[in-house]
């Protein structure tokens, strides 16, 4: 069953399922990570992962960007089942993700760091690079318009030729949501976002999600710890406890949902 | 004062990702070339050419080449001194069975077999890192001295061992043998460490580049943005030792003449490289050159002055020399790990603000 376009209470068009996870199964060993989830994305949305430590939110992720392949389970992309894939092969796909603990280039430049994420749209072979003149130059500066364009989406201009290793925390992390939208993703994976930042922070990074939803129409699933963030953000929200997925809706629905509150707040046992 | 940026407005991509983005270094670098290619060739002598011009060019060119595979994408090899000596046979064996086709091809070509060595011995990176590849690629080194020692087929059959390099000439110049002119032997080796210098910036500065640093940096988050490791690696490992076998090339062909493998390019020439690499700048293309400067002038100078100049015995420098060397590379890991390059950096930074640092 497809759902039908809905159009948001903002006016966001969403559209039909991009990614459907069905059944997955994640071992490690005797460890049930991951134990027998279902949900789906559906095009344009912003969709949330939630749930306490442990639950196995991250290795959702790493399931869906090709780190892990679960032991049971089904992975379909854009229609398709995938089989399983390595991460550059998934990246290369149209899948683009951000992490916890940030992965940029601390040697490189912001400017080279938001380059990595175009190697999708740069083709040129090495001999061409080694001339450069003609159509690797060409290729650089058509693509460098596009990044340019995005430091200027994410206000990172004044740190263009910084290396990374020099930057703060906050903007690093706004860096790497560069380089992840570089790629123009199909759909965008933010592994928890908002970790370690100020109310301040945690604000722009709201506004930076929203608007590139809104903007690009890039479909969004992220983590997030911090609760009034994901309630405003998202579009539905998967809860996990223990490796189960517990509820999944609206944030309305979620919020009501007894086995969530019982998983946040604890429950009396008698 | 006159090394300034400010009024040096960028109004194109182009523009602003040129290798020299400031007009002064670009107009010092349009000097130096111009000053290699048209002034250096009338003054230098055998002496000159043969202590100090040739070995610098040469070197340069192999400290580029391994500068790639380590500054620039992480990976550690102390095989330099065995894919030097691929490029050595290589070209030996295309001279002697080609004769009639140009030298010139035949280094290219001889960088092109060593490319394909280094692919070979650049597998083992995709499993193992750090130490272990290190070791791993010194297995390459010592398994290529060997293999050049006993197999008498890459020597042809020559009763020493040794290869030496028959006379060829280039456009009706002799570039190798005895009938070289030292002119003629600089200019040739410049003209390849010109051209390797170009395309290592521009591979590095382009898309090549940044999938290097990037499994450099962070190998798992290059996989995760699409780069794929086993073509990045090999890549690296290619163009390192293309670069590297045409130094082995040129350095066996035009600068020794006749080489014995195990001596010349036994374990001390990776190393030597190396330290080029650490002490000038781990990717860097200016600290590839300053390294090489420096290790190349270091011995000549300390020769000059302390046995031209002091009257000290030769054994007596040349131990210094070590000693020096070893202090050096000591210093450079602890107090500057960019090297040279890293220095240079900071004085034009320096300059840029100069005289009104506030």
């Amino acid at each position: 069953m497809v759902p039908e376009d809905t159009i948001t209470e903002d006016g966001r068009k969403i559209g039909g399922v991009v990614m459907e996870m069905k059944n997955i199964t994640l071992r490690f060993g005797g460890v049930v990570a991951i134990k027998d989830i279902s949900f789906d994305i559906r095009q344009g949305e912003i969709r949330a992962i939630i749930g306490p430590n442990g639950a196995g939110k991250s290795s959702m992720l790493n399931v869906i960007s090709g780190f892990y392949h679960p032991q049971e389970g089904e992975v379909w992309y854009q229609g398709k089942r995938r089989p399983p894939m390595k991460p550059f092969e998934v990246a290369q796909q149209g899948i683009a993700r951000t992490f916890q603990n940030i992965a940029l280039f601390e040697g490189m430049t912001v400017l080279d760091n938001v380059m990595t994420g175009r190697f999708r749209q740069m083709k040129a072979g090495l001999f061409a690079q080694a001339i450069w003149k003609g159509s690797a130059e060409a290729e650089e500066m058509k693509n460098r318009e596009a990044v340019e364009k995005i430091i200027d989406f994410l206000e990172i201009q004044h740190i263009r030729k910084t290396p990374v290793g020099r930057l703060p925390y906050g903007l690093k992390k706004r860096v790497e949501l560069a380089r992840a939208l570089a790629a123009e993703p199909s759909i965008l994976l933010l592994d928890e976002p908002m970790a370690g930042m100020n109310v301040e922070e945690k604000e722009d990074m709201s506004r930076f999600i929203l608007d590139v939803n809104d903007e690009f129409g890039t479909t969004i699933a992220l983590i997030e710890h911090d609760m009034g963030v994901v309630m405003d953000l998202s579009d539905r929200v998967v809860v996990m406890d223990y490796g189960r997925k517990i509820g999944d809706g609206t944030p309305d629905e979620v919020r009501t949902n007894q086995d969530v509150i019982d998983a946040y707040l604890g429950v009396a046992h008698d | 004062m006159f090394y300034r940026e400010a009024g040096d407005f960028k109004t194109s991509y182009t523009d602003d990702s040129q290798t020299f983005p400031i007009k002064f270094d670009r107009y010092r670098y349009y000097v130096v070339l111009i000053a290699a290619f048209a002034v250096i060739p009338f003054l230098i002598n055998d002496y000159w050419v043969n202590a100090v011009l040739l070995p610098f060019l040469i070197y340069s060119i192999a400290a580029i080449g391994l500068n790639i595979l380590v500054g620039y994408c992480g990976q550690v090899s102390l095989g330099t001194g065995g894919f030097m000596a691929v490029g050595a046979f290589a070209v030996y064996k295309l001279m002697t069975a080609f004769p009639e086709i140009s030298i010139f091809i035949h280094v290219i070509l001889a960088g092109g077999i060593t490319a394909g060595v280094g692919v070979l011995f650049g597998l083992p990176s995709l499993r193992i890192k750090g130490f272990y590849l290190a070791v791993a690629t010194l297995a390459a080194q010592f398994f290529l001295v060997w293999l050049f020692n006993r197999v008498p087929w890459f020597y042809n059959y020559s009763a020493s061992g040794q290869i030496s390099a028959p006379e060829r000439s280039f456009l009706g110049v002799p570039i190798t043998g005895a009938q070289t002119a030292p002119w003629a032997a600089y200019l040739f080796c410049l003209v390849f460490c010109v051209a390797c210098a170009l395309i290592a910036r521009n591979l590095t500065r382009g898309m090549a580049g940044r999938k290097w640093m990037a499994i450099r940096d962070m190998d798992i988050a290059a996989e995760i943005i699409g780069v794929n490791p086993l073509k990045a690696k090999l890549s690296a490992f290619g163009v390192s030792s293309f670069f590297v076998g045409i130094s082995g090339a040129l350095f066996f062909a035009v600068y020794l003449g006749a080489v014995e493998v195990g001596e010349a390019f036994g374990i001390n020439k990776s190393f030597l490289v190396l330290f080029m690499v650490i002490i000038g700048g781990l990717g860097s293309i200016f600290g590839s050159f300053a390294g090489a400067a420096f290790l190349v002038l270091l011995p000549v100078l300390l020769k000059n002055t302390l046995v031209g100049g002091l009257g000290w015995p030769t054994d007596l420098a040349a131990h210094l020399e070590f000693m020096i060397v070893g202090a050096m590379i000591i210093v450079f890991l602890i107090a500057e790990p960019h090297g040279l390059a890293q220095l240079w950096r900071i004085a034009k930074e320096k300059l840029r603000l100069w005289p009104f640092p506030h």
